[in-house]
C-alpha cells in the first residue's frame, strides 16, 4: 500500500464483538478509556497502520472529539499513522544493541532491501524503523517483526530472516542463536552453589 | 483548614487549596505559566517549583495539595536554582523573538526569564522550529513560540466547550494543533490573554502596535446585554484592541469575540458630519443648517405626530435627553423595543435577568425558553457550562434546539411544550419544583411572538409555582440582546399617556398620522413601515436607518462616550471614552440638547454631570453605580393563549448583529467561517 489516505473504516463483524468486548471492561461512563485497545484492534484490522478513517471511526465509537483521539494516537510509537509494509522491521539502535552489532543489522537491511529509517520497500513488504531501546538488550542485538522479537542477532542470520519472510515463511522468534529467554550460553556462569566453579 | 508555614509565616487556607494558593495567601510571589485559576491544573511546566521540608526535591506548588503542616520556602538557593534551570529548559527551544513578536511588553516567559531567569544562556544548538498552525480568522499563530502549557487546550475543552485544540505527538516533537480547523467558538479569543507568551495571538491585531505605546481605558462592552467589562486600547485616536476586565460577578475575566474583535467595524461606515435629504439624497450640511432644518420640521407639527424608538446601541444618559426632548415636544410615543417584545416594562423584575450571573452558580434547575444563550449572551452561556460541570445543574430547553456546549433535555420545540411546562403536566416541571433553587431564562424570541405577553404571564406563573421567586432567590429571567435595553425600560424609554408603542408607531407612520420619527440608533425596524414620515437619524453607523434617514445626526460609539449602561442584570455600569468621535460627531445627548435649543425648547441641564443628577432624580437606581438593585416581584404579561408555534433564537447572525459589527471587516470574515459550527443544531441533547 503506498497511499496513505483511505476512504473510510470499519470493523469486521468479529472485530465488532471484539469492540464491544472491550468497550464492556470499563465501568459505566469511562467508556472513552477503550480508545488504545480500540486503536490496537483497528490497526490490526487495517493492515498494521491507522488511518484517519480509522481514527474517526474510533472516535465515533467511544464519543470522542477526533482531536482527543489523534492526540493518543500520534503520541504512541505502537501506532503507525502512515501504512508500512508487511513486515514491520523495528531495529533497536540504543546503546547495548548498537555495541553488539546493530549497526551490521541495519547495512544488511540497507542492502539486501534497499530501506533505511522510515522507508518501505517498494512491493509494501518489509518497512524499517530505528526504536530505542525494546528491553531485550540482554539478548542483543535485536529486531522487532511486527508482534515478535528476534534476538540474537548478526549480519548472517539477519539476511537469512530477510530471505526467509521475502519467501513467505514466518521464522520462529525468540534468540536465533538457540538459547533459552535470556541464559547464557552454555553452562551457567552466576548463582552458582559455593564449590560449583 | 490545613494550615502551613510558608516562609516562616503561618497561613490557613481553605481545604483543596494548592501549596501555590498558600503561597500566594502568604504573600510569596510563584512565577508559573501553565497554572490558571480558572482552569484544571496541568502541572507540566514546572516553573512553580518550591522547597517543602522533608520532601528530597522540589515540589510543583500547583499541583501540590496544602497539607496541614507543611513547611514551604520560596525564597532558597535550591528554588533559586530551580527556577533557573527550567527557564534555561523553556528558552532551549524559544526563539527569543522577542523584538518582532507582538506579546513582547506583555509577556509572562519575557517578564519571568527577566525576574528568575539565569539571564544568560549556555545553548549553542540549533533549535528547533515548530511549523505554524491554522486556527481561524481570529488566531494568528508562531508556534515555535510556544512553551506546551495547555492553557490554550484546557480553555477550549473546559470553558468553551469545545475539542478542537489538541497536542500531538510526543516530547521534543510535541505541537500544538487544531488539526488545521479554526477554533468554532464564539469565545476563542480569550487563548490569546491565556497563552502566556506569543504562539497564539490576535490576528486581526498582528503588527499593529506595542504595547506600551496604548492608551488604556477601561469601559462597558455595548455588543450584548451582558454588559462586559472591558478595556479599551487606543493609540491616537484609534481603537488598536480591546481587552476583558475581571470583574467576576459579569464575565470573569472571559469577553465574547464579538466584544474583543468588533473594533475595526469601529472605523468603518461612520456618520461623521450631519446629512440632510435634498432632492432624494442625502447632502452633507453643518450641525447648524442640520439643527435647524430638523427644528423647522418638528415645530410645524403636533406633539402626538412625532414619535421615538431607540436602538440597540444608546446609553442611558443619550435616552434621558431624547425622551424628554420628545415629552418636552408633546409626544408620548416612545419605544424602546425594537424588536417588538412584549416586555413589560411595568415591573421591574419582569425584565431582568434576576439571578445574576454569578447566581447562576447557585441554580440546581434551569430552563431555558427560546433562547440560545450561546449567541445571545455567550458569557452567560459560558456560566451556566461551568454550573453545568460541576454536575448538579439540570437543564431543559424548550425552543430549536442547538449546540450550547453542554448537554439539555430537549423538552421540545413549540409553546404547547411550555403550555405543559407552565400548566405543571410536563416532567420537566416537577424537576423545576424539586429543585432547590430552579431559574427560567426566557429569551427575547420567545416575546416578539403575538402570544408575547401570554409567554411572558406563562412563565411568571411557573416562576411563582416552582418556588423560583422567594425570599433571597429570584429565579425568572429575561436575557436581553441589547445593551441598552435594560437602561432604556428604567428610564421609561415606553409608551406615556396615551402613546403608541412601535406597532402603533409604524402603523401611524404608514398611515401618515406620525410625521417625524426619531430614530436612536434603531437600525433593526422595517424601514418600508415608516411610511412618509420624516425620519431624524442619530447614531454611529451608516446602516439601515441612517439610508433611510431625512436628516442624520452623527452621533458617538460606545467606545467614544462616557456613558452608563445597565445591563440584562440590571446592573448599572459606567463607561469611558477612549477616542473621541470621528469628524463633526458628538455624543449623542450633546445632539439633543443643541437641538432643544433650536427649537427654542431647552433641555434642563449643559452638562454630563447635570444631565446624570437628573437621570439619577428621577430613577434613583441608576446612581448606584457597579450594583444590582434587586426588583420587587410584582405583576407582568398577559394571560392568554399560548400557540404551538417554534421558539428560537432572533439572533440570526451572531457575528452581525449590530451596525457596528455589520461594519467590521473581522465580524464579516467571522460570519463566513465561524458561524455554521457555532450555530449549528448538533446538539448534545442528553
Ligand atoms: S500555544 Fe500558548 S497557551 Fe497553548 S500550549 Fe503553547 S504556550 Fe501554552
Ligand atoms: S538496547 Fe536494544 S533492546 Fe535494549
Ligand atoms: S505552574 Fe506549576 S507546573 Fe506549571
Amino acid at each position: 500500500m503506498s497511499a496513505d489516505k483511505q476512504e473510510s473504516f470499519s470493523f469486521s463483524p468479529e472485530n465488532l464483538e471484539k469492540a464491544k468486548a472491550i468497550i464492556a471492561k470499563y465501568p459505566q461512563g469511562r467508556q472513552r478509556s477503550a480508545v488504545m485497545p480500540l486503536l490496537d484492534l483497528a490497526q490490526r484490522q487495517n493492515g498494521n497502520w491507522l488511518s484517519e478513517a480509522a481514527m474517526h471511526y474510533v472516535a465515533e465509537m467511544l464519543d470522542l472529539p477526533y482531536i482527543r483521539v489523534y492526540e493518543v494516537a500520534s503520541f504512541y510509537t505502537m501506532y503507525n499513522l502512515k501504512p508500512v509494509g508487511k513486515y514491520h522491521l523495528q531495529l533497536c539502535r540504543t546503546t547495548p544493541c548498537w555495541l553488539r552489532g546493530a549497526g551490521d543489522l541495519r547495512q544488511v537491511i540497507k542492502d539486501k532491501l534497499g530501506i533505511s529509517h522510515g522507508e518501505t520497500t517498494e512491493d509494501g513488504l518489509f518497512t524499517m524503523t530505528e526504536v530505542e531501546c525494546l528491553g531485550a538488550c540482554c539478548n542483543a542485538p535485536m529486531v522487532q517483526i511486527n508482534d515478535d522479537y528476534y534476538e540474537d542477532l548478526d549480519a548472517d542470520i539477519m539476511a537469512g530472516l530477510l530471505d526467509k519472510l521475502a519467501s513467505g515463511e514466518v521464522p520462529p522468534a525468540g534468540s536465533q542463536k538457540g538459547r533459552r529467554g535470556s541464559e547464557p550460553f552454555g553452562e551457567r556462569t552466576t548463582l552458582l552453589e559455593k564449590g560449583d566453579s | 483548614m490545613p494550615k502551613l508555614t510558608v516562609d516562616g509565616v503561618e497561613v490557613e487556607v481553605e481545604a483543596g487549596a494548592t501549596v501555590l494558593q498558600a503561597c500566594e495567601a502568604a504573600g510569596a510571589e510563584i512565577p508559573r505559566f501553565c497554572y490558571h485559576e480558572r482552569l484544571a491544573i496541568a502541572g507540566n511546566c514546572r516553573m512553580c517549583l518550591v522547597e517543602m521540608e522533608k520532601a528530597p526535591k522540589p515540589i510543583a506548588s500547583c499541583a501540590m495539595p496544602a497539607g496541614d503542616g507543611m513547611v514551604i520556602h520560596t525564597n532558597t538557593p535550591t528554588v533559586k536554582k530551580a527556577r533557573e534551570g527550567v527557564l534555561e529548559f523553556l528558552l532551549i527551544n524559544h526563539p527569543l523573538d522577542c523584538p518582532i513578536c507582538d506579546q513582547g511588553g506583555e509577556c509572562d516567559l519575557q517578564d519571568q526569564a527577566m525576574a528568575f531567569g539565569p539571564l544568560h544562556s549556555r545553548y549553542h544548538e540549533p533549535k528547533r522550529a515548530v511549523p505554524d498552525k491554522y486556527m481561524g480568522p481570529l488566531i494568528g499563530t508562531v508556534m515555535t513560540r510556544c512553551i506546551h502549557c495547555t492553557r490554550c487546550i484546557r480553555f477550549s475543552e473546559e470553558i468553551a466547550g469545545v475539542s478542537v485544540i489538541g497536542a500531538i505527538n510526543r516530547g521534543e516533537h510535541m505541537e500544538i494543533t487544531t488539526l488545521g480547523q479554526a477554533i468554532t467558538s464564539e469565545l476563542s479569543g480569550n487563548v490569546i490573554d491565556l497563552c502566556p507568551v506569543g504562539a497564539l495571538t490576535s490576528k486581526p491585531y498582528q503588527f499593529t502596535a506595542r504595547p506600551w505605546e496604548l492608551r488604556k481605558t477601561e469601559s462597558i462592552d455595548a455588543m450584548d446585554a451582558v454588559g462586559s467589562n472591558i478595556r479599551i486600547d487606543a493609540r491616537g485616536n484609534e481603537v488598536m484592541r480591546i481587552l476583558p476586565r475581571l470583574n467576576e460577578d459579569v464575565n470573569e475575566e472571559w469577553i465574547s469575540d464579538k466584544t474583543r474583535f468588533v473594533y475595526d467595524g469601529l472605523k468603518r461606515q461612520r456618520l461623521d458630519r450631519p446629512y440632510l435629504r435634498k432632492d432624494g439624497k442625502l447632502t452633507a450640511v453643518s450641525w447648524d443648517e442640520a439643527l435647524e432644518a430638523v427644528a423647522a420640521k418638528l415645530k410645524a407639527l403636533k406633539g402626538e405626530e412625532i414619535a421615538a424608538i431607540a436602538g440597540d446601541l444608546s446609553a442611558v444618559e443619550d435616552l434621558v435627553a431624547l425622551k424628554d426632548l420628545v415629552t418636552e415636544l408633546g409626544s408620548a410615543n416612545l419605544d424602546c423595543r425594537q424588536d417588538g417584545a412584549a416586555i413589560d416594562p411595568s415591573c421591574r423584575a419582569g425584565y431582568l435577568f434576576n439571578t445574576t450571573i454569578a447566581g447562576i452558580e447557585d441554580a440546581d434547575a434551569l430552563l431555558i425558553v427560546g433562547s440560545n444563550p450561546r449567541i445571545e449572551a455567550p458569557i452567560i452561556n459560558a456560566r451556566i457550562r461551568k454550573t453545568w460541570l460541576r454536575g448538579d445543574l439540570k437543564i431543559g430547553l424548550v425552543g430549536a434546539a442547538a449546540d450550547l456546549t453542554y448537554a439539555y433535555d430537549h423538552l421540545g420545540e413549540g409553546g404547547d411544550v411550555l403550555q405543559a411546562v407552565i400548566d405543571g403536566s410536563h416532567e420537566f416541571a416537577t424537576v423545576l419544583k424539586n429543585a432547590e433553587n430552579p431559574m427560567i431564562i426566557v429569551g427575547t424570541g420567545a416575546l416578539t411572538r403575538p402570544d408575547g405577553a401570554a409567554v411572558l404571564a406563562g412563565l411568571r406563573k411557573l416562576a411563582g409555582d416552582c418556588g423560583a421567586v422567594r425570599d433571597g432567590w429570584n429565579g425568572f429571567n429575561l436575557l436581553h440582546l441589547a445593551a441598552s435595553r435594560v437602561g432604556a425600560l428604567d428610564i421609561g424609554f415606553v409608551p406615556g399617556e396615551g402613546g403608541r408603542d412601535l406597532a402603533g408607531i409604524m402603523a401611524g407612520a404608514a398611515a401618515g398620522e406620525i410625521k417625524a420619527v426619531f430614530l436612536a440608533g434603531a437600525d433593526e425596524i422595517d424601514m418600508q413601515g415608516l411610511g412618509d414620515a420624516f425620519v431624524i437619524y442619530t447614531g454611529s453607523h451608516g446602516d439601515a436607518g441612517a439610508h433611510r434617514a431625512d436628516a442624520i445626526l452623527p452621533g458617538a460609539a460606545y467606545t467614544e462616550k462616557d456613558a452608563t449602561w445597565v445591563n440584562t442584570e440590571g446592573r448599572v455600569q459606567q463607561g469611558f471614552r477612549a477616542v473621541f468621535p470621528p469628524g463633526d460627531a458628538r455624543e449623542d445627548w450633546a445632539i439633543y440638547r443643541a437641538l432643544s435649543g433650536h427649537l427654542g425648547k431647552p433641555l434642563p441641564y449643559n452638562s454630563l454631570e447635570e444631565l446624570r443628577a437628573r437621570m439619577v432624580e428621577a430613577v434613583p437606581h441608576l446612581g448606584a453605580t457597579d450594583t444590582v438593585t434587586p426588583a420587587e416581584w410584582g405583576d407582568f404579561g398577559q394571560a392568554g393563549a399560548i400557540d404551538a408555534a417554534v421558539l428560537r433564537t432572533p439572533v440570526e447572525d451572531f457575528y452581525l448583529s449590530n451596525a457596528i459589527a455589520r461594519a467590521s471587516a473581522t465580524m464579516a470574515r467571522c460570519s463566513a467561517e465561524l458561524l455554521d459550527a457555532i450555530t449549528g443544531a448538533t446538539g448534545t441533547d442528553g
